[in-house]
């Protein structure tokens, strides 16, 4: 289980930059994750459940925005939303799709105290 | 234990051993995190307020492994990570890549697992340098253990380091740790559609060795079809099929490896 380690560095980061600014504790902190960024959010609300009584972000209200995945075709170029990194272009058909948005993982705000 | 970040509850400790030294070498896997900026103060305020931040969570692990890629581009190391399900072969590969080919290339070993030095025994008895790393409860390799393994290990200058990662299709994926390509293994024990059910670890891999073909007779393995499934997943991968057993197919990877690291 990765998020563990996910949880690790999210709290080092947060932490790090409160610190940074004298703060007390954090109230709050907010993510950007990816729906297909190989994270999984239960595992990672798990992970933080059980360690966040040793940080600053003890009782912080956590906001996750959920950012959908958007794949690209390589071959007609149409824009799809899906669910997984396996689809396949719901236009042509083909196979050669990339990811553009829905990998994110990213702290993008803490509120501080 | 590590208490400012808490981490796996009682601290893991990552333990390092290089195949025929007795010294240890243990280290606790957070450590950046202990010196922040002390003696140099900000305002202190006085009610709360926002800092945004847009910082990737995975950053501090991602300079980390810049800065081994950074190590092994001065030193022309050519370092490869592989990546699998547990028992998809990755140390035998290893074992018979090191026979064939340790009299033509300076080849070096990263073993990672959870427990015990089997592997890196293994790799040593084959006739590479090979340093253990053991993750405890870690389910992944991360840039900091290779940065510190790759110094314990004293590589040398135009060699290959093969990176075997934890067995584990999921976790090792997410983790760069400053390798110049990607490959995953594959069984064919293990059914066709691994790499739907378990994409991330296909995405960003170069190369995909379908492992095991010995064993195709007796299975219903359709080799097509999972190289359809990966395909579907990361286009640009390509495929070797080998039995690491046999040795059939072996040429083709390591054809393969010599024009990787021209
Ligand atoms: N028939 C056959 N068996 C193989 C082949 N390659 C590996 N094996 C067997 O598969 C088992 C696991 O192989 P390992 O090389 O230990 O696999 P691994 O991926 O290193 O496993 P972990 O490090 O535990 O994740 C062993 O019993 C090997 O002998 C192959 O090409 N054909
Ligand atoms: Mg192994
Ligand atoms: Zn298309």
């Amino acid at each position: 289980m990765h998020e563990m380690s996910i949880v690790v560095s999210i709290v080092e980061i947060a932490e790090s930059e409160a610190k940074k600014n004298n703060a007390k504790k954090i109230t709050k902190l907010e993510l950007d994750i990816g729906t297909v960024s190989g994270i999984e959010l239960d595992a990672l609300n798990f992970a933080f459940e059980s360690i966040k009584n040793e940080t600053m972000l003890k009782n912080a209200q956590i906001k996750i925005n959920k950012i959908k995945a958007k794949s690209k075709c390589e071959d007609c170029n149409y824009e799809f939303n899906v669910e997984d990194v396996y689809s396949l272009c719901p236009k042509c058909n083909s196979y050669k799709t990339t990811i553009i948005h829905g990998k994110e993982m990213k702290v993008k705000s803490i509120l501080i105290d | 234990m590590c208490t400012t970040c808490g981490c796996e509850g009682n601290g893991n400790e990552i333990k390092m051993t290089v195949f025929g030294e007795e010294k240890k070498l243990t280290i606790q896997n957070h450590e950046h995190n202990h010196n922040h900026s002390h003696g140099h103060h900000h305002h202190s305020h006085e009610h709360s307020y926002e800092i945004n931040l847009e910082t990737n969570i995975l950053n501090q692990n991602n300079l980390l492994a810049e800065r081994n890629r950074g190590y092994f581009e001065a030193k022309n190391i050519f370092a490869i990570n592989m990546m699998s399900s547990p028992g998809s072969g990755k140390t035998t590969l290893l074992e018979k890549t090191i026979k064939d080919l340790k009299d033509k290339f300076q080849l070096y070993v990263i073993e990672g697992d959870q427990q015990t030095m089997n592997d890196a025994e293994r790799i040593g008895k084959a006739g590479a340098p090979v340093i253990q790393v053991n993750t405890g409860n870690g389910c992944h390799l991360d840039a900091n253990m290779i940065n510190k393994a790759i110094k314990k290990l004293e590589v040398k200058d135009n060699s290959i380091i093969f990176i075997e990662n934890v067995g584990n299709l999921v976790c090792p994926a997410l983790f760069d740790l400053g390798e110049a390509k990607r490959i995953v293994i594959m069984s064919v024990t293990e059914g066709e559609d691994k790499p739907i059910k378990y994409p991330t670890i296909f995405e960003d891999a170069d190369i995909c060795i379908i492992n095991k073909t010995d064993l195709l007779p007796y299975l219903s393995y359709d080799v097509e079809l999972a190289k359809k499934y990966a395909l579907r997943v990361n286009h640009h991968l390509k495929f070797i099929e080998v039995s690491a057993t046999t040795g059939e197919g072996m040429e083709k990877w390591y054809d393969e490896l010599k024009a990787l690291i021209k």
